[in-house]
């Protein structure tokens, strides 16, 4: 009996030994990070121009251009960063169990998840909002021309809830058509089963590009939803979300300052003392994060400044032509207002 | 069938031996005729399977079934036609087939869209497919890497093509190869080895393990005792068990010079297969273990076998998937990873062996109790009979189940997607999100390619448990 005990020791000794192959090693994130030498980033399934694999493979997107940017801050090297694809249901115990070091995953920014998760949302990437798009045959120039209307729009989501309120706030009816699948939704709406498609602004603009006649198409001025998307990291470790923070911080400070992939070797030297910080040939900014002075500079040089990012996978020149919008610098009419590097 | 009027004949002029001359004996044979034009050709056939049953007049009662028959005859037959012609039509004469210009999904555009195909189009854009092939076959897996994906795939194929095909020799050995070092290799391929084990640790498992298989046979020859000898066969199994996991994680531990490539750059058709072939492959022995434990007279056994079959057979899959990837990682310390396709294939196992278990069950319980009598009768011991007698046959009864068992299986392991893995299912999704080809007909090309892959190997497995089904019951074949 006692060889059988033994044995059964040795095997939980075995397991344990190869379960803890992926083992801490270091207390920090940071610290974590900088041992297995990459940044393990949480991103979604597929949602175009936020993270999508591209036809390689390669993922891209605002969202993952985040990620890059802080393997950019962190390593001067914005590809040392895998990414996780993960559903809507895994994507926070991904985070607190520490399988990932950030969730960039187009995530909204609500009370509950910031003060009931354990996590920590660190800065907005995105504005997005609930909007509605309907055939432009309708003739309808504004939602609360829409009663009686049918709806088409995904199951299990908050927009069902929000069209919800935003029908009854206006004392209208209406009648709720949902489909599991964001292409059958598409596909119904395509096919005239209802009047109105409503969804994220930005999922509107991509879905619209697998209409039969796209242009035959309106999206409507209401937005009936806050939805601010940013990336998170989990709580309890300030020097981690600093560094997150501040990455994002520094890619519209960049925009802001005119400093782009291009540029950013030559602006260096800029007579701006913004500038100088920004780029770390001024002041050691980087060193108070724990990284190097240069860090700024690694992610405008590798990922581009926050417009460029934007222009590249959500913005006119691509098949979703989404226009700034709210989402353009605060100097140029938008709510984008990143604090100071000083 | 025109029966050959010859065959059962004897032979009429034997040599040596004269034949009384009758006039009214035959001396050759008849000619043979052609069949009557009604029985054969195309309009035989017809006649028999389709005119037949609804040209028969001769009272009201047949009359109306006539008409009944001739209705469901012309609407199923036009239903068939219609729908095979709307997708050939769909997957061939409207499809687009070449993007020449490398212009993605404008190549697939119809004037409305501002491209070039007439307004109303509707057909598949393969194109798309064929760009997307890397992404749904690999995943994100390395591109520089690939051979090794191809050749983990190619050596498995020509195993299995071997063990298959039977006039080759060496068959039993290449099934060996494929069950024993095929998988390591397999592993080290895809992976890239190196594993992060300790040597110490170890040689530890290896020192318990000898020591353990030692006990087993001093234990077996009774020389520690009576109590003793009761635990051998156990402390030799577990023996054997404990030094092959050292020698495999040894093996595994050595850095061959591959890139470490991390399970979540797998994903496509790879993650399918490797999910798909460890389940079937790990739901047979597993399951006619558990079946046996079920049917044993050993209590512990049974309950054991029972609580395991009915718990795992009790929960979804989807359940099990959910717990192995959300609930798990929240019980295990911060930090201690398992990996996320380690965690999804032992789920996929142990759901897959319950199943198994009561497949095989219901084929031992479909034995005839004289086979177990004889087999006792002729002195053999419980595994002596299982092996030779009851198993071969109860296995044989059940094919048809456990194939069904295991195309269920693989066509389940598109589960795995909302655990975050892309399967082939995934990967086609994550394609179809991707709007640099976003067209209204992006989705149903997507899925009608992962409908014809899928197609491809289920139809294959069923085909070849027919072969096999065919093969072993030659005997018993009524």
């Amino acid at each position: 009996m006692i060889k059988i005990t033994s044995a059964i020791a040795g095997v939980a000794t075995a397991i344990l030994a190869t379960s803890a192959f992926a083992g801490a090693h270091g207390d920090t994130t940071l610290g974590q990070v900088q041992a297995k030498g990459f940044v393990q980033c949480g991103v979604s399934q597929g949602l175009p121009g936020f993270s999508n694999a591209d036809d390689a493979g390669n993922w891209a997107g605002i969202d993952v251009d985040l990620c890059r940017a802080v393997a950019a801050a962190v390593f001067g090297d914005a590809s040392k960063v895998k990414f996780t694809p993960l559903s809507a249901k895994q994507r926070f115990t991904a985070l607190s169990s520490g399988e990932i070091d950030i969730l960039s995953r187009n995530t909204t920014w609500t009370m509950t998840r910031d003060t009931q998760l354990g996590l920590n949302f660190a800065g907005v990437n995105y504005y997005d909002g609930q909007g509605m798009m309907v055939p432009a045959g309708l003739g309808a120039k504004s939602a609360l021309e829409l009663d009686g209307a049918n709806i088409c729009t995904n199951t299990g989501t908050t927009t069902e809830l929000n069209i919800t309120d935003y029908f009854r706030a206006n004392n209208m009816s209406f009648n709720l058509v949902a489909y599991e699948k964001a292409d059958e939704v598409v596909a119904a709406y395509d096919a005239g089963r209802c009047d109105v498609y409503t969804t994220d602004r930005s999922g509107l603009a991509a879905q619209r590009t697998k209409l039969t006649s796209p242009d035959a198409h309106v999206v409507l001025p209401e937005i009936i939803s806050k939805e601010p998307l940013g990336p998170v990291v989990r709580q309890g470790d300030d020097n981690w979300f600093n560094i997150v923070r501040w990455s994002l911080n520094a890619m519209i400070n960049a925009e802001e300052l005119g400093i782009t992939a291009a540029n950013a070797a030559s602006m260096a030297n800029d007579n701006n003392p913004s500038v100088k910080r920004l780029l770390g040939t001024e002041g050691n900014f980087g060193e108070e994060l724990g990284l190097s002075n240069d860090w700024a500079m690694n992610i405008v040089t590798q990922v581009g400044n926050y417009g460029e990012s934007y222009e590249r996978h959500v913005g006119l020149n691509t098949p979703i032509k989404l226009a700034r919008g709210v989402n353009n610098l605060w100097s140029q009419g938008g709510i984008l207002y990143a604090a100071p590097i000083r | 069938m025109a029966k050959k009027p010859t065959s059962n004949r004897p032979t009429r002029a034997r040599p040596g031996k004269a034949q009384p001359d009758k006039g009214y004996v035959r001396t050759e044979d008849a000619p043979v005729l052609p069949p009557p034009p009604s029985e054969a050709g195309i309009s035989g056939w017809l006649w028999h399977n389709v005119l037949a049953s609804c040209s028969d007049f001769t009272s009201i009662g047949s009359a109306v079934r006539s008409i009944v028959m001739a209705f469901f005859t012309v609407f199923v037959g036009w239903l068939t036609i219609s729908t095979a012609w709307g997708l050939f039509d769909f997957a061939v004469l409207s499809a687009v087939w070449s993007d020449p210009d490398g212009i993605k999904r404008e190549a697939c555009f119809t004037i409305d869209q501002g491209g070039q195909l007439p307004s109303g189009w509707h057909g598949a854009c393969w194109p798309f497919v064929a760009a997307k092939m890397k992404f749904m076959m690999y995943g994100p897996y390395d591109i520089d890497q690939l051979w090794r994906v191809n050749l983990a795939g190619i050596i498995g194929l020509i195993g299995l093509a071997w063990v298959m095909i039977e006039p080759l020799p060496y068959r039993r050995y290449v099934g060996i190869f494929l069950l024993t070092v095929y998988p390591l290799l397999t592993i080290i391929l895809l992976y890239g080895g190196g594993f992060d084990v300790s040597l110490m640790t170890l040689s530890i498992i290896f020192m318990i393990g000898l020591a353990l298989i030692t006990f087993g046979r001093l234990a077996g020859r009774g020389l520690l005792g009576e109590t003793m000898a009761a635990f051998a066969s156990a402390g030799g199994i577990g023996g054997w068990l404990l030094v092959g996991y050292a020698v495999v994680m040894l093996i595994l531990g050595v850095d061959y010079g591959l890139r470490t490539i991390d399970t979540n750059q797998w994903g496509g058709l790879l993650i399918t297969l490797v999910v798909a072939i460890t389940g079937i492959v790990a739901s047979l022995p597993l399951g006619i273990v558990l079946a046996l434990g079920r049917r044993s007279s050993m209590p512990i056994a049974r309950i054991l076998s029972i609580v395991f079959i009915e718990f795992w057979r009790g929960v979804p899959l989807i359940t099990v998937l959910f717990m192995a990837s959300v609930m798990l990682p929240l019980f295990l310390p911060e930090g201690v990873n398992f990996d996320n396709l380690l965690r999804a294939l032992i789920g996929v196992m142990l759901f897959s062996a319950a199943y198994m278990a009561e497949v095989i069950r219901g084929g031992l319980q479909a034995m005839d109790k004289g086979q177990y009598e004889g087999a006792d009768a002729l002195g053999l011991s419980y595994w002596e009979k299982m092996r030779l007698i009851i198993l071969p046959q109860a296995l044989t009864h059940v094919i048809p189940g456990i194939v069904n068992t295991f195309i269920g299986l693989f066509k389940d392991t598109t589960l795995v997607s909302i655990i975050g893995l892309f399967d082939l299912l995934g990967a086609a999704q994550s394609a179809i999100s991707d709007v640099a080809w976003a067209t209204p007909v992006q989705a149903h090309t997507g899925y009608l390619f992962v409908a014809a892959v899928f197609f491809v190997f289920c139809f294959g497995m069923s085909r070849y448990s027919i072969y096999m089904e065919n093969k072993l019951s030659r005997g018993r074949k009524h």
